[in-house]
């Protein structure tokens, strides 16, 4: 048989035919090579979630190798002196023996920490920028619930995760859960009892939340961040309205090859940050905390950020008990209202939301462009409102450190809050309202009237007026005709190109000022200076 | 390769044949973008190939990856070689971790900015308009799945048999209640076995004996032990009174000046705790019964006791009632005496509930 030339060139075209042969993937790939996304800062918020995400996992996977999630009582004898001879659970024994004696654990296990925590602040911000841009409406409600779910279900990662090294800190964030369950009417005991195993703390607790940690919540938050990505992808990204931007199209760039590779790109600058923050940033130094011991606690036990606005809630609830006088008496305690029902409550009104605004605008119809906050000043005061009722909750939970470090008395700390609590957000309504009031009234005003240029003109009969550079066309009125588009105005002579870019640099100019063309007082207008790089035989810098 | 082209409708527009000779190979990703819709209106590149400024910016990226690489190495220098293992003092095993996370650090944001770099400054940039295809639902594809599933529901007939929809229902619901059982029934726990909830380890042992109350290294107290405003975290002298199987016994034993051991006696009387002081010692449970943290610091000056979790306030001299923050019941005091050696001892278990409320505490 004649031995066929091998032709190299030809051999990767001949595999595709082969692949496509049996999996016929060339016309799927063709649509998912062609897919256009729009482009701002602001759709990347929920990227660094994503890739928070992903180092969660890697780190996480990592730690699991060396912790041992038991509650069986060992005398420590590691290498932290400190605490050599103590009696602790193996859980607390494993995590020190992670943190000294394996080799780059401890740089694991502050980069999880961190990871985590940046995972939940990117999705908090990611929501808002949601929120505050109207990408929930219709046809993403779906969506917008399972971000908020998503927040949820990151915070119990998050209380399951820190609970786990069973340090001094931790215990007492357990022995609180515990107390807020109980709390629960008719069916606290009996759901604590059966969650601990038993009375407080028990032997299972530290093996339970192990598998929740690693197996049940982040199977849950992979599934429902899968689904939240798909439905990004088949519901198309929104954008912000500008030239050639309609509610039926998507202006942007194909995913392949640019953007996709600007996005890898960012993931391993979101890792490396994180990278950083682990090795140089020390969080949850639990060698410090000792073992949990029931009847220890020290001031400033603060739990992570994102559990700190029910901390503050709880600390700002009045000590209202209501008795039940049945029988041998029922109780709901105060923990009850502020760590059960309040969160029952944001849930509820987070994933109502769009429904709700819906229904009041009486708007059903189905939008792909993005609103400025300020087009929209109700939901903008309604979120500005929410923002400052979380920011008091938040810091009241941190409200014994500021009495401390601010010599404030702590009762008046709470009561501040307590007051706070209900008279700012209202206030954030009226001041968020007004400001979008006057931005739009802005807009227009630069729409019709033109741009301030800085010019001051003395008229014959000596008033002074500024000269305005209008941006169209004027009527007989001196008022423009440009309809307001929904996307940015400019205000700034420099922003239509009359003026050169502003100066460049932070603590000293990095370039020549250009010369501007503004007021008798500057210079003559010379030629801007040609670039560096275009300009041959001026290179200096290699 | 620099195109500009109209944005036009895709309706009518005949397909290219990508066989076409001397079709190039931008003409055939352009046809493929059309065909999902997609008009590429904008496609230029942002450097000239063999420029300077290409040039330039190929070494830039170029640095990065190289950046990232010597730095990488360095960590794997450090990781192998440094001075790791834990020791006290300032040695240099402390710059372990710092080291490792900053070497880490830099070379993924070397590679990140390399990436990004060649991203978004080498390769050609573009705009391109897809269609959603917002309103383009075919009215006749959502009547034939409608039509579809309505019938399939028809072929079942259970509108026709009701009883197959009501058996299968019956049947249903205890298979379900089967696949949760296990669950539940395995995780329940009966919070009231032994009493739990309402005893703590100062309960009497069998016989009567009664309990004494012990440091945390277990040696038992006696009332020359603390002095007059101080106060010490007692535990109850048994097997693991120490441990937290006895989370709810960590009590607080204060030896109250006399002027406020008088007033804290009166305000026992008012609640019928007459006999619960012994002298001016008096016991409180540590555990806040607002959320179960030790309720630990004292203040001597106004006799409060606060809860560093959530600032609850109790008035020792008044019974350990609630004077600020959220808790909203006093602390349980526990009735002492001293036992023929001398030791405190507890003179009966608490007589009210440990710890956060919860719905049945009678």
């Amino acid at each position: 048989m004649k031995r066929r030339k091998f032709d190299l060139a030809a051999t990767p075209g001949k595999a595709a035919v082969g692949i496509d042969d049996r999996f016929k993937v060339a016309t799927p790939l063709r649509g998912l090579l062609n897919k256009v996304f729009p482009d701002h800062w602001s759709f990347l918020l929920g990227e660094i979630a994503l890739f928070s995400f992903i180092v969660l996992l890697l780190t996480g996977t990592f730690l699991t190798f060396f912790f041992e999630p038991s509650m069986t009582e060992v005398v420590y004898n590691g290498s932290y002196a400190p605490l050599r001879g103590t009696p602790m659970s193996a859980a607390y024994a494993s995590s020190l023996d992670l943190s000294f004696e394996v080799r780059g654990g401890l740089v694991m296990r502050q980069m999880h920490h961190w990871a985590a925590l940046l995972f939940m602040a990117a999705i908090v911000v990611h929501m808002l920028r949601i929120f505050f841009t109207g990408a929930f409406r219709k046809p993403r409600e779906a969506n917008w619930i399972i971000g908020s779910l998503l927040f949820w279900i990151g915070f119990l990662a998050g209380f399951t995760g820190y609970s786990l090294p069973d340090d001094g800190l931790s215990g007492t964030g357990l022995r609180i859960a515990s107390g807020i369950m109980l709390s629960i009417p008719v069916i606290g005991s009996w759901l604590t009892s059966s969650i601990f195993g038993g009375e407080f703390p028990g032997t299972i607790i530290i093996s339970r939340f192990f598998i929740a940690h690693v197996l049940l919540i982040p199977a849950l938050l992979l599934a429902l961040i899968t689904v939240h990505l798909g439905l990004v992808f088949t519901q198309k990204h929104t954008q912000w309205p500008g030239p050639g931007r309609t509610n039926g199209n998507v202006v942007g760039e194909r995913f392949f090859p640019r953007y996709a590779l600007k996005q890898g790109g960012f993931f391993m600058i979101v890792f490396g940050v994180i990278a950083l923050m682990g090795g140089l940033f020390q969080i949850n130094p639990i060698w410090l905390f000792g073992p949990y011991e029931a009847w220890v606690v020290s001031a400033a036990s603060q739990p992570d950020w994102y559990v700190m606005f029910l901390d503050g809630s709880t600390r700002l609830m009045p000590a209202w008990q209501i008795d039940i006088p049945l029988g041998d008496g029922y109780v709901i305690p105060p923990l009850f209202w502020p760590t059960v029902v309040l969160p029952g409550i944001l849930v509820g009104l987070s994933t109502l939301y769009p429904f709700v605004e819906a229904r009041h605008l009486k708007d059903y119809r189905t939008h792909h462009l993005l609103q400025r906050p300020r087009d929209v000043p109700a939901r903008t005061a309604v979120g500005a409102m929410a923002v400052a009722f979380y920011l008091v909750l938040t810091l009241s939970g941190a409200n014994d450190v500021i009495a401390d470090k601010f010599q404030i008395s702590l009762n008046a700390m709470t009561w501040a809050g307590r007051v706070g609590l209900l008279i700012l957000p209202p206030l954030a309504y009226f001041v968020t309202y007004r400001i979008c009031l006057g931005l739009q009234q802005h807009d227009r005003e630069v729409l019709a009237h033109g741009v301030e240029t800085g010019i001051i003109r003395r008229l014959p009969d000596g008033k002074f007026v500024e000269v305005h550079q209008p941006l169209s066309a004027q009527d007989h009125d001196g008022h423009g005709a440009l309809e307001y588009t929904g996307w940015v105005v400019p205000k700034k002579m420099n922003r239509l190109g009359a003026l050169g870019p502003a100066i460049r640099g932070f603590f000293y100019p990095i370039e020549k000022p250009v010369d501007a063309p503004v007021s008798p007082g500057h210079p003559p207008v010379e030629p801007r200076p040609e670039r560096a790089e275009i300009s041959s035989g001026s290179e200096s810098r290699h | 390769m620099s195109t500009h082209t109209e944005h036009q409708t895709q309706q009518g527009r005949e397909p290219l044949d990508v066989n076409t000779p001397g079709l190039t190979r931008f003409d055939i990703v352009r046809e493929g973008a059309r065909r999902d819709d997609i008009e590429i209106v904008h496609y230029e590149p942002q450097v000239a190939p063999g420029t300077k400024a290409e040039r330039r910016l190929v070494r830039l990226v170029a640095w990065f990856f190289l950046l990232a690489g010597l730095v990488g190495t360095a960590f794997l220098v450090i990781y192998i070689w440094w001075p790791w293992e834990y020791a006290p003092g300032r040695g240099s095993d402390k710059w372990y971790t710092p080291l490792l996370g900053v070497t880490l650090g830099l070379s993924l944001l070397g590679v990140g900015f390399g990436i990004l770099t060649w991203g978004k400054k080498l390769l050609p940039k573009e705009v391109s308009i897809q269609d959603r295809h917002e309103g383009a639902v075919s009215e006749d594809n959502r009547t034939i799945t409608g039509q579809t599933i309505v019938y399939m529901a028809d072929e079942f007939g259970v509108k026709r048999r009701p009883l197959l929809g009501i058996s299968l229902l019956a049947g249903l619901v205890p298979i379900g209640a089967v696949a949760a059982a296990p669950l539940v029934g395995g995780l329940i726990s009966n919070p009231h076995k032994n009493n739990q909830m309402f005893t703590t380890g100062f309960a009497p042992a069998e016989g009567g004996q009664r309990i004494r109350l012990v440091r945390e290294d277990g040696r038992p107290i006696r009332p020359a032990d603390v002095s007059a405003g101080g106060q010490l975290t007692v535990f109850p002298g048994i097997e693991h009174g120490i441990s937290n199987q006895h989370a709810d016994s960590p009590t607080l034993l204060i030896h109250l000046r006399d002027e406020d051991a008088q007033e804290s006696r009166r305000a026992n009387e008012r609640v019928g705790h007459g006999d619960y002081m012994w002298g001016n010692y008096a016991a409180f449970s540590k555990i806040c019964t607002h959320a179960g943290c030790p309720a630990s610091l004292y203040e001597q000056q106004t006799n409060r006791l606060l809860c560093p979790c959530h600032q609850s306030q109790f008035l020792i001299t008044d019974n350990a009632r609630p004077v600020f923050g959220p808790a909203s019941r006093r602390l349980p005091q526990l009735p002492i005496e001293v036992d023929s050696e001398g030791f405190f001892v507890a003179k009966s278990d608490y007589t009210e509930t440990i710890g956060p409320d919860f719905w049945e505490r009678p």
